[in-house]
């Protein structure tokens, strides 16, 4: 009965009688958290500019003695996710982790000051930045699902999400304004992404309900969910499902550095515009993450996904067509930009329904946590297929992948479940 | 809190907005330095030339100096010339000069230090170096840090021809050849160009799947072929038959590196005096002295030299200098 809400959100109890209501945009508290979202991106992407410049030309350092611990550090986030996605679903603290998670990174802002030339301080900082992100993730996805009813969900993740890139979009800015006011002076650019990242764990405290009305959830004296009872959402069907669908579409991602590097390859780009491609992406997302949501609530969450992917698997083919030109590459770029903004909350928001109140956040930081493991499989295959055959015959094999994970997901997610007990590997 | 209404939760929040805008304005105001340009020697703008003589070319508070070569802590003479990299031979030098806080372009220099050309490059200045005859130019960049997350650096290196103006803008695009066989992958990461007498082969580093190798690249062939492992900034003697380079301890560059020597004709690697860990591409003064930057714990540069044969010992040369090179 889950999955009907997924690909079919209007054969849903018909929003019980509810009108329609088009301005009715987003709960408070999605609003509340958007907002926390958006400051703290301006935060984290105010360092995120400056930080090569202050390791480069500041410290002199070099900074590719920074890769060595990247498996490491993904390994423990993922750890850290999931516990802390459990220890939200059984204290009823979600507020709590996400506002943990979200100071974590203020104070690592302040780390970068304290941690002067050392390299291994400099990466326990960024790891502690890093786990305070994985931590905070899941528990706000959690609340956004648990804020909003089923059937306007792809709407608020749609604008939570815009929301957040717009805080994307003015971190660099404001990380330029602060370095020309005060020289090269990276320090006052971490301060200041302290205080702004600090002013989002204030508007948190002060504006994000733990408990939103209407919250369908247990009440004060059900007992705390267990160990054993998280273990049992992975015997569950339809969240065994989901979690698999998230692992595949994972593997489908070659990331963003790939799919940069060979379109600036391929249109054999001045080196110095490269940065421009993340930037015509994060905007296609900013404009595409609303007007999908929307669209997912009506036509149903699965089909944008499918789109989405469809969009990957379009900017993969892209990058191994034979078409050049300006028209290409900004066509490969909304296309890329439209995956974001089809998959990103839009999968999330399939998910919420899949997973019961009690163990929501622990199911998202599941989903999340198979994502990004996936994820880096996918491009060390990736990385491998173009060592072994070149980067045209790897974008071939990816498209391919794309297709072949897109039949399986819409398998997995859409089909009657009874059809498909014993065929799940376990 | 649940009794605060929604007026005074705003209320709040702008509070916090302005004590911590007022913390972050009054950290930037203590933290602001005042404009760096003015050089300390005495006087700015004094003529710095690249013509060949007993002199040592380095940078000083980002612009570019030079100093007696047998005086190297008598006064030094400052440019106006402001350069995160220089390097020079025969006449010719090379620049990495700040076109905004954020952007870079490789200045070609004459013996005037007067720019002959430029060309825009992206990342952050990390190595310059100009061949013997001072025709060929290369140098390295950073790019990257794309996102906080994800430790996503990697290098450019790049070669100009400036008799021919033909520019090579990253040593991706040539043919890799490692341990005989063809080679290809994305991770290919190039830095620390030094050139032959011939202007057209070099020695450079190559890093691909967490190892770096020694290169030896044809720039008419465009093409590049490995020669021994863990050798990085390699740094050819004026005769050719040494290569100076930074060797990472144990292989991990994470341990820092060690300033060695390798005889190309016996690939016997010797270690130089300098015990403290060297990130430089070092420069031949003679044929046997090497100068290179360290860095005090602040991240101040000075230029120190040090036997290439293994042994003296290390010698502090220019203090508050980096980038040191040779004027040939």
């Amino acid at each position: 009965m889950y999955l009907s809400t997924v690909s079919r959100p209007d054969a849903d109890p018909p929003s019980s009688g509810r009108p329609r209501r088009g301005l009715a945009l987003v709960s408070g508290n999605v609003v509340a958290l958007g907002t926390v979202s958006l400051i703290t991106d301006v935060s984290a992407e105010m360092v995120t500019a400056v930080l090569p410049l202050y390791l480069v030309l500041g410290l002199q350092l070099s900074p590719l003695a920074f890769g060595v611990l990247d498996g490491v550090h993904t390994g423990a986030s993922a750890l850290l996710r999931v516990v802390g996605g459990f220890a939200a679903d059984r204290f009823r603290r979600r507020k709590l982790v996400a506002g943990v998670g979200y100071a974590l990174s203020a104070v690592a802002k302040l780390g970068l000051l304290l941690a002067g030339r050392s390299v291994p301080a400099i990466g326990a900082v960024i790891a502690v930045d890093r786990l305070g992100k994985g931590l905070r993730s899941a528990p706000r996805d959690a609340l956004i699902t648990l804020s909003t009813p089923p059937e306007a969900l792809g709407r608020a993740f749609g604008v939570h999400r815009a929301m957040d890139s717009v805080g994307a979009f003015l971190g660099p800015l404001a990380a330029f304004a602060v370095l020309l006011a005060v020289g090269q002076s990276y320090d006052a650019v971490f301060v200041t992404s302290f205080c702004v990242a600090a002013l989002a764990v204030v508007v948190l405290v002060l504006f994000v309900r733990e408990r939103p009305s209407g919250e369908p959830t247990d009440g004060p004296h059900d007992p705390k969910v267990s160990v054993r009872e998280a273990l049992g959402l992975l015997r569950s069907r339809p969240a065994r499902r989901l979690l698999l669908a998230a692992a595949l579409l994972g593997l489908a991602t070659i990331g963003d550095g790939f799919v940069y590097l060979l379109l600036q390859r391929r249109e054999d780009l001045g080196l110095r515009w490269f940065p421009l491609l993340a930037v015509g992406t994060s905007l296609a997302y900013l404009v595409l993450a609303a007007p999908l949501g929307v669209l997912a609530d009506r036509i149903g969450r699965l089909p944008v996904v499918v789109g989405g992917y469809a969009a990957l698997g379009a900017t993969y083919l892209l990058l191994a067509g034979p078409v050049h030109g300006w028209p290409v590459l900004a066509l490969t770029l909304v296309l890329y930009g439209t995956f974001y903004a089809a998959t990103d909350g839009v999968l999330i928001a399939l998910a919420g329904p899949l997973l019961p109140p009690r163990l929501r956040t622990t199911g998202i930081a599941l989903v999340q946590t198979g994502q990004a493991l996936a994820y880096l499989v996918s491009s060390v295959l990736f990385g491998l297929t173009w060592q072994a055959w070149g980067p045209d015959t790897a974008i071939r094999v990816a498209a391919l992948a794309v297709g072949g994970v897109l039949v399986v997901t819409v398998l997995l997610l859409a089909s009657p479940p009874r059809l498909f007990t014993r065929k799940v590997p376990r | 809190m649940t009794a605060m209404s929604t007026r005074t939760k705003l209320g709040v929040v702008a509070v916090s907005a302005v004590l911590l805008g007022t913390v972050a304005a009054g950290y930037a105001a203590t933290a602001a330095q005042p404009d760096r340009t003015p050089p300390p020697a005495a006087g700015a703008d004094q003529a710095v030339t690249l013509t060949s003589g007993p002199r040592l070319l380095a940078i000083t508070d980002r612009h570019v100096s030079s100093v007696a070569a047998a005086d190297p802590t008598g006064p030094r003479t400052v440019s106006g010339l402001e350069c995160l990299r220089v390097y020079a031979a025969a006449g010719t030098g090379v620049c990495l000069k700040p076109e905004t806080p954020w952007t870079y372009q490789v200045v070609v220099l004459d013996a005037a230090l007067r720019p002959t050309r430029s060309v825009p490059v992206p990342g952050l200045p990390n190595r310059a170096r100009v061949s013997s005859s001072g025709r060929m130019v290369s140098w390295t960049t950073f790019v990257g840090g794309d996102s906080y997350t994800t430790s996503g650096f990697s290098t450019r290196t790049g070669i100009l021809d400036t008799a021919t103006g033909a520019t090579v803008m990253s040593l991706e695009e040539f043919a890799v050849t490692r341990d005989g066989r063809a080679y290809r992958s994305p991770d290919v990461n190039y830095w620390g160009v030094t050139f032959t007498a011939d202007d057209n082969r070099f020695y450079a580093t190559m890093s691909t799947n967490g190892k770096r190798y020694l290169v030896r690249g044809d720039v008419a062939a465009r093409g590049v072929e490995t020669v021994r492992e863990n050798v990085e900034c390699p740094s050819l003697s004026p005769d050719g038959t040494r290569i100076a380079f930074k060797e990472a301890i144990d292989a991990d560059p994470a341990k820092g590196w060690r300033l060695s020597v390798l005889e190309l004709a016996t690939m016997r690697v010797t270690a130089t005096a300098e015990t403290a860990s060297v990130d430089d591409q070092a420069a031949w003064l003679d044929a046997g002295t090497l100068a290179y930057t360290l860095r005090q714990s602040d991240g101040r540069p000075d230029v120190w030299t040090v036997p290439a044969d293994g042994s003296g010992r290390p010698r502090l040369v220019l203090p508050g200098a980096e980038s040191p090179s040779p004027l040939t």
